[in-house]
């Protein structure tokens, strides 16, 4: 079990590496920050496919029959593993306060918060800091690089997807040694996320013309925003086309 | 999916569509700075919401005239139409500009709608400013808090062309500006099948939508 899961990972490495190196399709209307559009457009389609039979249908029936203490534990549970790695994080981004608060978290709520089921660490005033190891390497310049759609794990970039390894090799969940156990909280966790997305992903389907590129520049200015938390240089203020003198005004 | 677009994301992009939504259009006096009409606005929309069940539930038609007769007045929709459509603004008649800013409105509000049911307990935190006295552009930083982590929303926010105050012409959420995100896709509609087609395409939507809300 536990090679075939590296193998998947593995398959999944190469089939972006692949990408990577042989996409490129650019057409003539190509985003420049989507080179490989046609394959992303391709891998987005399959993961529709599959989330639509099975992914969502997983989270709607987790989120209306599974009592909601429960699913808050669940959720907390998770997330105080990855402060764990947002703690890691921020000190390799020599973010201090940040850190000290991140392990403050990890500590009150694994012994306060019995495993993390329960977040106390938020009412007594120790905010999340999420960072991961993309962001690390975007804070210390490394640029995001083309927009990429992964089998599975969905949107993500050239830098994301090249850290891709690293995180799963520190993954609490991936790395645990009893298989049933780690399929069990693997899957959990998977729903568990679906299951707090399902709002947004319905919002997103009403919201867009284009699915796919609505998707795309959510997450490319989302990403971005987080490299920069919360601040990024203000670089890019829109033209305002109705401002021009020869613009007969609609108004 | 990313992990981190949670829940919140949603829950913010009610709370900003009620502050855009909940705007009042009390002309103030000229020196309000942005920061304050911002603080002022936002939270009229959230006891506005608040205090409105059928809006809570989604009542799409009292929206549209809560967003007709609070929010239009204190925001450039003009301008936000006009550059989330971009270069083929200006080879659109006035009749088409016009139906673009129809269309794109009623995509928004309802887009929003069944959004704001998720507004309850929030309230919103202003940053300090950093601006000039006399910037006639201006963004203002804020904050939701409520239960779980703060969730970011900003505004850009123009003088009023009369001088009479400010008014909102993008906003930000989880720093996700709602022109740009809808850019590539105007551009990709008009590359493919012009202004008319675009038209169309947000009519479509509208119609789709209208269709699986009720």
């Amino acid at each position: 079990m536990r090679a075939s899961l590296k193998r998947g990972v593995m398959s999944v490495v190469w089939v972006a590496l692949t990408v990577l190196s042989t996409g490129c399709a650019t057409g003539p209307n190509a985003n420049p920050k989507d080179p490989l559009e046609p394959m992303n457009r391709k891998v987005a389609s399959f993961n529709d496919a599959l989330d639509d039979n099975v992914l969502k249908p997983a989270a709607i029936g987790y989120r209306d029959y599974t009592p909601q203490p429960v699913q808050t534990g669940v959720s907390n549970f998770f997330r105080n593993l990855s402060d764990v790695w947002s703690t890691a994080n921020n000190g390799l981004q020599l973010k201090g306060r940040e850190t000290a608060e991140s392990l403050m978290r990890v500590v009150v709520n694994s012994v306060f918060g019995i495993y993390g089921i329960f977040d106390v660490a938020t009412p007594i005033g120790l905010e999340r800091h999420p960072e991961d190891l993309g962001q690390t390497l975007g804070y210390w310049g490394v640029p995001s690089g083309p927009y990429v759609v992964l089998p599975l794990f969905g949107p993500s970039t050239v830098r994301d997807t090249s850290v891709l390894p690293v995180e799963l090799s520190v993954d609490f969940v991936t790395k645990h040694d009893v298989v049933a156990e780690r399929n069990v909280a693997s899957v959990t966790r998977l729903i568990d996320k679906r299951a707090s997305l399902l709002q947004t992903t319905d919002m997103l389907s009403g919201a867009a013309i284009d699915k796919y590129s609505f998707t795309r520049d959510s997450y490319l200015q989302y990403r971005r925003n987080q490299v920069y938390d919360g601040n990024p240089p203000d670089d890019d203020v829109l033209p305002d086309p109705s401002a021009e003198p020869a613009t007969p005004s609609a108004k | 999916m990313n992990r981190c677009l949670s829940r919140r994301l949603f829950s913010v992009w009610a709370l900003s569509a009620a502050c855009v939504l909940g705007m009042t259009s009390t002309a103030h006096a000229v020196e309000e700075p942005a920061d304050v009409f911002i603080k002022r606005v936002s939270g009229d929309i959230l006891d506005a919401i608040k205090a409105d069940k059928s809006i809570h539930s989604g009542d799409v038609n009292k929206i549209v005239v809560l967003v007709d007769q609070r929010v239009m007045p204190n925001v450039n929709f003009l301008r936000m139409t006009a550059s989330a459509v971009g270069p083929g603004w200006r080879q659109a008649t006035p009749e088409q500009q016009k139906r673009l800013q129809e269309e794109f409105k009623a995509l928004l509000v309802r887009t929003y709608a069944g959004a704001l049911g998720q507004v309850n307990d929030q309230t919103i935190v202003v940053k300090p400013l950093r601006a000039a006295a006399d910037d006639k552009e201006v963004l203002v930083r804020t904050e939701v808090r409520g239960k779980g982590d703060p969730i970011q929303l900003d505004y850009r926010v123009e003088k009023a062309a009369d001088g009479a105050g400010w008014k909102v012409y993008n906003l930000n959420v989880m720093g996700i500006w709602l022109v740009e995100n809808y850019r590539s896709q105007f551009a990709q509609e008009i590359n493919a099948k012009g202004v008319d087609g675009l038209i169309a395409s947000l009519a479509d939507r509208n119609k789709t939508n209208a269709r699986t809300s009720k």
